[in-house]
């Protein structure tokens, strides 16, 4: 990822032309896409997390987690949900048909999976997508894993069934809301094992309550990926940003692919970090002015709304705001 | 498991005799030469000296369990001399205890501080600086946190002074009953019984990290008998370690003018001068941990039940790790990876606490003061598991 960093900055803005292969229905209100690349070339290799933005027309750009088989690079596979009050991504993709062509973006990664032991992964509702090539990776590589999928019914839940044929009820426990009510999070998370990773994504109010109960975790344990609605537009993963390091004086471009601890510390600025996931707050720095997406799990909501600070070792410029000017 | 493994290295050396205690890093480096783990006869434990295996030993907290408790007896077998606190439980006990203690101190509550604890270091800099010398550990590392942890965590100014005492006996505890624990220990139950009446809700402040404890009892989460035990851990684990890290940090950077000189001119560098003193000089030198199953570390076998004492401060030295210069202070390094603080589940809670104090009166050191050095020898502790300094004679001049 980091060789390539020059030219991503270079090309951040590229896209590639895909057509639409199949149009599926994964469960109620889920549609699954199918994308091969209009030249028939198979797309470059991707990692675990990783997520494309898909141009939607008219300036729309939504970003949805991939979920194909990582070894499989004729084609892309995508997840989406039909949110009836969202802006109008989801119902855009909801819209399409097998055949139509598309412009996506190459796929990017801003939900790693670090190397571990165990994994324990936790996915409410369509958050399922970015962990279902986590689960492919952690079999493979002979890991001991678990995944705890909670939704509103089973049929709600895209992927659940293939899951479960997989790889059986021993590593995938499937809770339906109206069958067995909620997750017990409580028991999901209530003993924290050595060694073992939470990866999680679903809605903020279940992040939210998995980050709480985290706590009782080695810090860095917890992994999440929030669906970012950005009040200035889509997710800000999408372009780069520049930083200004006003006590340095100098000025960083942060690419797609790195974090802005990364960028400020390659041209040789020093900040005091320690997990470098979002989770211990070490690298916690004032914002002068600008916009953060905060990505962390260690700011407060009020934190988050009064913008002073910001973890750089996750959180980025919201859409939008090109420019974040650091005490730095 | 790999296949391959070997009879530890057996060494007669104590790690808690006194010329060990006042000087440690020779033997340390004994301890690492003899391999990554080896085995005390004078302890009957297992020595854990490599960085690599003090990680292991930290992050594997299912192997190496700490509910045995932290000294050198296995307190499930033969209890303690109190009530287990948070660093000596398991999952999920410690679970829920960590939970109500992460959610109180974190970044967001701890940055509310910068503006409080900031004056009592300006004022007492202010007079330090006036002076040709001074001692850097009684007149400034024992006086700062005083000033400002038991204001923070809300307990009446009556029974302060049982805090370093009673600091003093927790931490000697996990070494053996040797003559210093029984120094530590004359006074005991009269400490213990201030510090504990300090811990109840009717004496803690509504402003407090306490009280903020206590609120977790009303939600539900914890037990008023785990919040006093949690306000207990705040003030056993919160004062020494503090004293000692600023401490250490000026002897450390009394030997180094360069150092200060850079310092000087650019002060936000203060966080990185401690994290590296705090790698060179660890306050927390050593624990137990007991070994839940058998296990095999560093190519060891090492048998449930039996004890490995853990040196931190042999881990943050391993030049395998570090490098060849592993024994010297360099500002320029990355300490990032220390174990000074612990790893893993077990991490020191208040270390966003204990780092702001330690820059603050740092920082506030070098507006004031242009050059510092040692005024004649600083007088080492004797302390089972601690490293700092009773007395650290400075000689400055004044910015």
């Amino acid at each position: 990822m980091t060789e390539t960093a020059t030219e991503t900055v270079a090309t951040a803005a590229a896209t590639i032309d895909v057509v639409i292969d199949r149009v599926e229905t994964a469960a109620d209100q889920v549609v699954s896409l199918v994308l091969r690349r209009l030249d028939g070339e198979p797309f470059q290799p991707w990692q675990p997390g990783a997520h494309i933005d898909v141009h939607l027309g008219e300036g729309l750009v939504r970003q949805y987690s991939l979920c194909s088989p990582l070894e499989e690079l004729d084609h892309l596979r995508i997840g989406v949900l039909r949110v009836p009050d969202s802006r109008g991504g989801s119902r855009a993709v909801h819209e399409l048909e097998a055949g139509s062509p598309l412009t996506i973006s190459e796929p990017r990664n801003n939900f790693p999976m670090l190397d571990s032991r165990r994994y324990l992964f936790v996915a409410g509702g369509i958050g399922i997508t970015p962990l279902i090539p986590m689960i492919e990776a952690a079999e493979k590589a002979g890991k001991d894993w678990q995944l705890v999928y909670g939704g509103r019914s089973r049929g709600t839940m895209a992927f659940a069934d293939r899951l479960l044929e997989r790889y059986g009820p021993d590593r995938i426990q499937i809770i339906a809301e109206d069958e067995a009510g909620r997750m017990d999070l409580d028991a999901i998370l209530g003993l924290p094992r050595a060694h073992m990773l939470v990866y999680a994504c679903g809605p903020s109010g279940l992040l939210g309550a998995i980050e709480e109960r985290c706590m009782g975790w080695p810090p860095g344990a917890l992994h999440t990926e929030r669906f970012v609605a950005s009040a200035l537009g889509a997710g800000a993963a999408s372009e780069p940003f520049e930083v200004e390091l006003a006590r340095t004086g100098t000025t960083v471009t942060v690419p797609t692919d790195k974090s802005i601890l990364d960028a400020v510390e390659e041209v040789g600025v020093r900040v005091l970090s320690s997990c470098r996931g979002g989770l211990c707050g070490t690298c916690e720095t004032q914002i002068i002015s600008g916009e953060p997406e905060h990505r962390d799990a260690v700011l407060s909501e009020e934190d988050r709304e009064a913008g002073e600070v910001m973890l750089v070792c996750v959180s980025r410029a919201a859409a939008g705001c090109p420019r974040l000017v650091l005490d730095l | 498991m790999t296949a391959m493994t070997h009879e530890p290295a057996v060494l007669a050396d104590d790690p808690f005799d006194t010329a060990n205690i006042l000087d440690p890093y020779p033997f340390l480096a004994r301890l690492r030469d003899a391999g990554p783990v080896s085995y005390l006869e004078s302890t009957g434990s297992y020595a854990v000296a490599g960085y690599q295996e003090v990680y292991e030993v930290l992050t594997d907290f299912e192997t190496y369990i700490s509910s045995g408790g932290l000294g050198p007896r296995d307190i499930r077998k033969d209890s303690g001399w109190r009530p287990p606190s948070i660093l000596e439980s398991d999952p999920p006990i410690h679970t829920v205890m960590r939970r109500a203690l992460t959610g109180v101190i974190n970044p967001g509550t701890v940055r509310a501080l910068r503006g409080p604890f900031t004056p009592p270091a300006v004022e007492l800099t202010e007079e330090l600086a006036r002076r040709d010398r001074f001692d850097a550990v009684t007149d400034l590392a024992e006086k700062y946190p005083l000033r400002v942890f038991p204001d923070a965590v809300g307990i009446p100014d009556e029974g302060r002074e049982h805090l370093l005492p009673y600091g003093n006996m927790v931490f000697n505890a996990f070494g053996p009953e040797n003559y210093i624990f029984q120094q530590a220990f004359a006074h005991g139950d009269e400490h213990a019984a201030a510090v504990m009446r300090n811990c109840e809700r009717e004496n803690l402040s509504d402003t407090g990290f306490g009280a903020r404890i206590w609120d977790r009892v009303q939600e539900g989460l914890i037990t008023g008998q785990q919040a006093t035990l949690l306000v207990r851990a705040l003030l056993s684990a919160g004062v020494d370690t503090t004293v000692f890290g600023i401490g250490n940090t000026l002897s450390v950077l009394a030997r180094y003018p360069e150092a200060w000189a850079r310092l000087r001119a650019n002060p936000k560098m203060a966080r990185f001068a401690v994290d590296e003193a705090l790698r060179v000089e660890s306050p927390f030198q050593k624990f137990h941990r007991t070994v839940a199953v058998d296990t095999e570390l560093g190519g060891v076998k090492i048998p449930a039940g039996a004890k490995v004492l853990v040196f931190i401060g042999a881990a943050n030295r391993d030049p395998r790790r570090w490098g060849d210069s592993a024994d010297e202070f360099d500002l320029d390094r990355s300490a990032s990876g220390h174990v000074a603080f612990g790893m893993g589940l077990h991490q020191c809670v208040g270390q966003p606490i204990a780092r702001l104090e330690m820059e603050i009166v740092l920082q506030q050191l070098l507006e004031r003061v242009a050059t510092i050095e040692p005024d004649g020898e600083p007088v080492p502790i004797l302390h089972n598991v601690l490293r700092g300094f009773e007395s650290l004679p400075v000689r400055i001049t004044a910015a």
